[in-house]
């Protein structure tokens, strides 16, 4: 049930497209009023999001560390696993953003007789690397429809991708590792049980999402095809913002072009935004110095207090009558 | 907002690369390819069509041609029947007499689009 809204919410939207575009011909809607809505919605979203993140104060200072703190001169410092400086932030910062290394450090937790026994479990983590990369590089190529001459490196990446010169045209290998890291990700959320029962339709929903977009795309480019060189002109028209709907561009266009501006817009809203979130998690950017800076808590604020010596002008008479010692006679 | 410096730069070097694109084309013209279809051959059609309808070849050609290439290296055959019943020779020939220049037909579409084809590596382009 969880899985099922989710699935039949991009089917809806599949639906959407072909009763628009192909029933009621709204190609200018469709082609040019949803992608820029979709463009605006995503960028004016990440910015509210990201500037609501850089307002909200970081009460304490929450570094995960997991290596050796930076102490005496002769104990050597884990400088990436534990930073003690901006250096160390960044380098961790870096590793974590182009390699994910927290999920590299997965384990799986076992008890075997009467002892726990880890393994390695990499699967996560290699399933998120290939689809995030092989989305990044996807990308990358589609930036062959945004430039009227196509920049060098995209024609490479283009080349090497489709090295395997498999068909015509050629299979791209991103396309075939993106569509698999997304069916994994998504069956380890259905097969395994400790998984399912904390998945939510938020997390199906972007899968089936994307899921939608690649093999949409798929469909495009291998088998249904479409003219691509009136692809370009509209989404060349778009960019250079003398935007105009361009005939004769098959459905499967508008399908691709629409899941990829529902993606757009549900991006910042989503959990997807992490993209942004990443950089500003306390317990990953800051470094492990609290005991060298003190972190003023943002909350602060100066609190009323009654100190001793204010209590003993308070009472000093009434102290002294009943014996009691007093620091100021 | 804290370390609004830093949330910002990062911020704004994020939207200086997502739309880049928007600024290095807003305004450019930007002409399509426009492949040239002024040959002897195709001024002399009455009923001016290539081989299948223009629609079906501007999304199709490579699905065409590479069967064509399959059909005639299995030795299935070399005569293609289109849609419309008409004969041709599974040749590059067939491309030729029309579209007499690889440069101002092929070459422009394919390079508007950067497509890296691989036709060329065997065939050799008509001397016109």
């Amino acid at each position: 049930m969880k899985a099922l809204v989710p699935f039949l919410a991009v089917v809806f939207l599949v639906l959407l497209v072909i009763a628009g575009v192909k029933a009621a011909g709204l190609y200018f809607l469709f082609g040019v009023a949803v992608p820029y809505a979709a463009a605006a919605i995503f960028l004016l979203g990440f910015v509210y999001k990201v500037v609501k993140w850089g307002r909200t104060p970081v009460p304490f200072h929450i570094p995960t560390t997991c290596g050796q703190q930076k102490s005496l001169p002769w104990i050597k410092p884990n400088s990436i696993e534990n930073p003690s400086g901006t250096g160390g932030v960044i380098m961790r910062m870096l590793l974590e953003v182009f390699l994910f290394r927290s999920l590299f450090k997965n384990r799986k937790t076992k008890i075997k007789g009467d002892y726990i026994a880890y393994s390695w479990a990499p699967w996560l983590w290699l399933s998120g690397m290939a689809f995030h990369w092989s989305f990044l590089l996807i990308v990358i190529r589609h930036l062959r429809f945004f430039f009227q001459s196509v920049p060098v490196p995209v024609q490479a990446l283009e080349h090497l991708d489709s090295i395997l010169n498999w068909g015509v045209p050629a299979l791209y290998i991103t396309d075939v590792i993106f569509l698999a890291a997304v069916t994994y990700l998504f069956l380890r959320r259905v097969t395994l049980a400790h998984l399912k029962a904390i998945t939510l339709p938020a997390d199906y929903f972007p899968l089936f999402l994307l899921f939608g977009i690649g093999a949409s795309g798929a469909l495009m480019r291998y088998h249904l095809r479409v003219d691509v060189v009136g692809v370009k002109e509209l989404v060349m028209g778009l960019v250079s913002l003398h935007p105009a709907a361009v005939a004769g561009i098959g459905t499967i266009f508008y399908i691709h072009l629409f899941l990829i501006s529902t993606l757009f817009a549900y991006f910042p809203w989503s959990k997807l935004v992490h993209a942004g979130g990443v950089f500003l998690s306390p317990t990953r950017n800051l470094s492990n110095n609290s005991r060298v800076v003190r972190h003023v808590n943002p909350w602060n604020y100066p609190v009323k207090v009654h100190t001793y010596a204010e209590y003993e002008d308070d009472f000093r008479e009434k102290m002294k009558m009943a014996g009691l010692p007093v620091e100021k006679e | 907002m804290y370390n609004g410096g830093k949330i910002i730069a990062g911020l704004v070097i994020f939207l200086g690369i997502v739309t880049f694109p928007i600024y290095y084309n807003a305004g450019k013209a930007n002409p399509g390819p426009s492949p040239s279809l002024d040959t002897p051959a195709i001024n002399q059609m009455k009923v001016k069509h290539c081989v299948e309808s223009r629609q079906f070849m501007r999304a199709n050609h490579m699905k065409l041609l590479r069967g064509w290439m399959s059909m005639v290296l299995s030795g299935k055959g070399c005569s293609y029947v289109s849609t419309t019943g008409e004969k041709y020779d599974m040749s590059w020939d067939t491309c030729w007499k029309c579209h007499s220049s690889k440069k101002q037909f092929c070459d422009r579409c394919h390079q508007y689009m950067a497509v890296d084809l691989p036709c060329w590596k065997c065939h050799s382009e008509p001397n016109t």
